[in-house]
C-alpha cells in the first residue's frame, strides 16, 4: 500500500473524456473527491455515470484527460490502484450457484485476504448483510436486498480506502435501499471514500457532493443545501389537478412561464412572479375546464433543480 | 499467485458439481455421438440399387448378371426392357446404377475381344458413385478373368485367349481387413474433445462476463495468467477425462485396437488440449454472449474437422488448402491418435506432430491472454 499524504483529494479528475466511436460518453469532466466524503452521481441512464465509474476503477481506458485515485494515475498502473479499491456493480455480481460463505471465500481469495483475518471479514460481512444463519444458502435464492448487501459485503472484505458503487440500489425494494445508505454512512465514518451512482433522485441527499451528469457533462457538483438553493431564476409552483397533460399544453410557452415539468401527479412550474401569481394561474386553468385540486408555491426538489438545469444545458432544450 | 489460481479452480469444479446436469451433459453427449459415428460414418458401399438392361440375352449375359446380384455391393431392383426403363429408374432415384450389357456382348467375349458393358451411375452423391463405379469394374474384372479361363481350356493355343493373370496381392498393413472403423474411431476421439474442450472453456468465461462477475474479477488485482490458469485447469482435467472415457469406450465397444504407448496418446492429448483451450479463450475474449460463443464454436470447428483429414484427405487438396491445415491443432493430433491407436509408433515418428501441437495451443494462450485484460473496452 502506498502512503497517501493526509490532505491530498482521494480522487482527481481533470478533463476526463470517453468515447465511443462516434458517441461520447463523458465529456470533459472534472471534479475532486475528498477522503471519506460520499460522492453521488446523479442523472438519468445513459448519462455517462458508469462509465466515469469504470475508468476510474481502469475497466475503461480514458480517451483524453487524467484519473488520479488513491494518488495513482488509474491509465498508467491500473494494477496498483486495484488494491486500493472496491467495486461493485448494479448486477450484484455474485455466483448463484455457489453459497454465500463460498462466495465470500472466493472473493477474499481474489483479494488475498489473509487467512488469519479472512473468517473475521466474512463473519462481519454475513451480520452486516444480516445473514446469520443462512451463510449455506444459495446466493440465487436470496431476493434482492439480501443479494445487493452481500455484493457490498464481497466488495469490502479486503477494507478497501476507495469504494465504488455504480446504481447498487436499482431494483431494491425502499426499505433494502434505506438499509443499504445506512451501511454507506457508517462506511464512510469509518474514513472509506464512496463514489456512488443512482439514478434515484431522492438518494441525493445522503451524498455530500452531488455530481449531476447528464449526456456525458458534468452540469453541477456541489452539496446537496447548495444546490437546493440555487437559484433558478423564478419561483417554484406545484399545481396538483386531474389532467396533467392538458394542463402543461395550454401553459407552456405562455408568458411569464419560465419551464414546465410534470413530477408525478402534479406539475411544477418555474414562474416570473412578476408575470404569474397563483391565483392568476388557478384562474387560466379552470376557466379551461381544468379544475385545480391543489396549487403553491414549493422549494426546489434536487429533482427540480436536475430538471432546470438540463433544460439549460441541452441543445434541444428538453429534460432527456 | 497460486492462492487466487487454487480459488478460481475450486469455485469452477464447486460449479460444475452444483450443475446437476453437467455430468449428464459431459458424459452421455459425446457416448453417443460416438456410437453414432462408429455404426453410421463409414464410407464404404453396401447394398447399392441397381438396374440391369440386358440386350444379349445369352448366357454369358445372363451369368454376368448372376455375378452382380451374388454381391452384397449391388441389389439389382429391376431388370429393364428399354434404354428408357434404365434412365427413367435414375431418374426417378429407383436406382443408382445402371447397367447395359450391350447386344453382341458374348459374341465379343467368344472372340477374345472387348466385351462392350454401359454403365451409367447417379452422381449427385460423387463418393458412392465412384465407389460403385470401382465395384462393377471389380466384378466385371472377376467376370471376364473367370471367362477367359474357361475359354482358355476350350480353345487350347488361342492368342485370344491369353489371360493375363495378374494377381494383385493386397495387403494392408495396421489395418488388415480394411475395417472403416478402426479409421474413424480414433478421429471421433479427437473431434469430440475439439468441439467439447472449445465449448466448454469458452461458455465458461463468457457466462461469467453476462452475469457481471467478470467484471468484478477485473476490477480485482487479479493477474490476467492465473485467472486464465484458474479458469482452464479444471477444463483441462475434464477434457482429459473426456478423452479417456470416449477412448476406452472406442475399444471396448467397437473393438478398434490399442497398440500404441498410451503415455504418448496422453502426451499428445495434453498438447491438444493446449490448444483447444486456448482458442476456447480467445473466443471468449472476442465475445459477449454464450449464444455468440456457441456460433463462433461451430465456425471455428467445423473447418478445423474439414481440414483436419478426419475424412478427407489432406494430400488431395488445393495447395493453398493444405498449407491451412498446418495450422489446425486437429491435425496433428488425429496423427497421434491413429498413430498410437493402430501403428504403435513412438516419440521418435511423432515429435514433430508434438511439438506443432505445443507451438499452436501455446501461440493461442499467449494471445488470449494478452487480449483478456482489454476485453471491457
Amino acid at each position: 500500500m502506498t502512503e497517501v499524504a493526509p490532505k491530498e483529494p482521494a480522487i482527481e479528475v481533470e478533463n476526463l473524456v470517453k468515447r465511443f466511436g462516434d458517441f461520447t460518453a463523458v465529456d470533459h469532466v472534472s471534479f475532486q473527491v475528498e477522503r471519506g466524503s460520499i460522492i453521488g452521481f446523479l442523472g438519468p441512464n445513459g448519462a455517462g455515470k458508469s462509465t466515469i465509474i469504470r475508468m476510474l476503477c481502469g475497466l475503461l481506458t480514458p480517451s483524453e484527460g487524467r484519473a488520479i485515485v488513491s494518488g495513482i494515475d488509474v491509465a498508467k498502473d491500473p494494477e496498483t490502484v486495484r488494491e486500493h479499491i472496491g467495486y461493485m456493480s448494479q448486477k450484484f455480481s455474485l455466483y448463484g450457484d455457489l453459497t454465500v460463505m463460498e462466495n465470500l471465500r472466493f472473493f477474499g481469495g481474489i483479494y488475498r485476504v489473509p487467512r488469519t483475518i479472512l473468517p473475521e471479514r466474512i463473519r462481519f460481512a454475513v451480520t452486516m448483510a444480516g445473514l446469520e444463519g443462512r451463510e449455506d444458502s444459495l446466493v440465487s435464492t436470496l431476493a434482492g436486498g439480501w443479494k445487493q448487501r452481500l455484493a457490498l459485503g464481497c466488495a469490502i472484505l479486503h477494507r478497501p480506502p476507495i469504494l465504488f458503487l455504480d446504481e447498487p440500489t436499482s431494483g431494491v425494494d425502499p426499505e433494502s435501499r434505506r438499509r443499504f445508505w445506512d451501511l454507506i454512512h457508517s462506511l464512510s465514518e469509518d474514513g472509506v471514500t464512496i463514489v456512488v451512482s443512482t439514478h434515484y433522485m431522492d438518494e441525493a441527499e445522503y451524498c455530500n457532493t452531488i455530481a449531476l451528469i447528464n449526456r456525458g457533462r458534468l452540469l453541477a457538483l456541489e452539496s446537496p443545501t447548495t444546490l437546493k438553493k440555487r437559484d433558478l431564476g423564478g419561483d417554484l409552483l406545484s399545481v396538483e389537478c386531474p389532467d396533467i397533460g392538458k394542463a402543461i399544453s395550454l401553459l407552456e410557452g405562455q408568458p411569464g412561464i419560465l419551464d414546465i415539468a410534470a413530477f408525478g401527479n402534479a406539475v411544477h412550474l418555474l414562474v416570473d412572479p412578476a408575470k404569474v401569481s397563483c391565483h392568476d394561474l388557478e384562474g387560466r386553468l379552470t376557466t379551461a375546464g381544468i379544475p385545480v385540486e391543489r396549487i403553491g408555491s414549493i422549494e426546489p426538489s434536487i429533482d427540480d433543480i436536475f430538471v432546470r438545469m438540463v433544460g439549460e444545458n441541452s441543445p434541444q432544450g428538453g429534460a432527456g | 499467485m497460486f492462492e487466487r489460481i487454487i480459488r478460481i479452480l475450486v469455485k469452477e469444479l464447486l460449479e460444475i458439481r452444483r450443475d446437476r446436469w453437467a455430468m449428464f451433459r459431459l458424459i452421455v453427449p459425446p457416448l453417443i455421438q460416438m456410437l453414432i459415428f462408429g455404426y453410421a460414418a463409414t464410407f464404404e458401399v453396401y447394398h447399392v440399387n441397381t438396374v440391369i438392361l440386358d440386350r444379349d440375352h445369352s448366357q454369358e449375359s445372363r451369368d454376368l448378371i448372376s455375378h452382380f446380384v451374388a454381391s452384397t455391393r449391388f441389389d439389382v431392383v429391376k431388370i429393364a426392357g428399354t434404354e428408357r426403363d434404365v434412365s427413367q429408374a435414375i431418374d426417378d432415384g429407383t436406382a443408382t446404377v445402371g447397367i447395359t450389357i450391350q447386344p453382341r456382348f458374348a459374341a465379343f467375349l467368344l472372340k477374345g475381344e472387348k466385351a462392350p458393358l454401359q454403365v451409367v451411375v447417379d452422381g449427385t452423391n460423387s463418393n458412392t458413385a465412384l465407389i460403385a463405379l470401382g465395384y462393377v469394374e471389380q466384378i466385371a474384372a472377376t467376370y471376364s478373368a473367370s471367362q477367359g479361363k474357361t475359354y482358355a481350356t476350350r480353345i487350347p493355343g488361342g492368342i485370344t485367349a491369353r489371360v493375363e493373370d495378374l494377381d494383385v496381392a493386397q495387403r494392408p498393413w495396421f489395418n488388415p481387413n480394411l475395417d472403416g472403423r478402426w479409421f474413424f474411431v480414433p478421429g471421433v476421439v479427437g473431434t469430440l474433445s475439439l468441439i467439447l474442450t472449445v465449448s466448454l472453456t469458452a461458455s465458461a468465461v463468457v457466462r461469467e462476463r453476462e452475469i457481471g462477475t467478470l467484471e468484478q474479477i477485473m476490477v480485482s488485482p487479479i493477474r490476467p495468467y492465473e485467472f486464465i490458469l484458474g479458469k482452464t485447469i479444471p477444463f483441462f482435467l475434464i477434457g482429459f477425462a473426456e478423452t479417456a472415457l470416449v477412448a476406452v469406450f472406442g475399444v471396448l465397444w467397437f473393438q478398434v485396437p490399442f497398440v500404441g504407448n498410451p503415455f504418448i496418446l496422453m502426451l499428445g492429448t495434453a498438447l491438444f488440449l493446449l490448444s483447444t483451450l486456448g482458442l476456447g479463450l480467445l473466443i471468449s475474449t472476442l465475445v459477449r454472449t454464450q449464444q455468440q460463443a456457441f456460433g463462433a464454436n461451430f465456425f471455428v470447428s467445423n473447418p478445423m474437422f474439414t481440414l483436419s483429414g478426419f475424412s478427407f484427405p489432406i494430400a488431395s487438396m488445393p495447395r493453398p488448402m493444405q498449407w491451412v491445415t498446418y495450422l489446425d491443432p486437429l491435425r496433428y493430433y488425429l496423427v497421434v491418435i491413429r498413430a498410437t491407436f493402430l501403428k504403435g509408433v513412438g516419440i521418435a515418428v511423432l515429435w514433430p506432430d508434438l511439438l506443432a501441437m505445443a507451438v499452436i495451443g501455446i501461440g493461442l494462450l499467449t494471445l488470449s491472454t494478452l487480449r483478456f485484460r482489454k476485453a471491457l473496452d
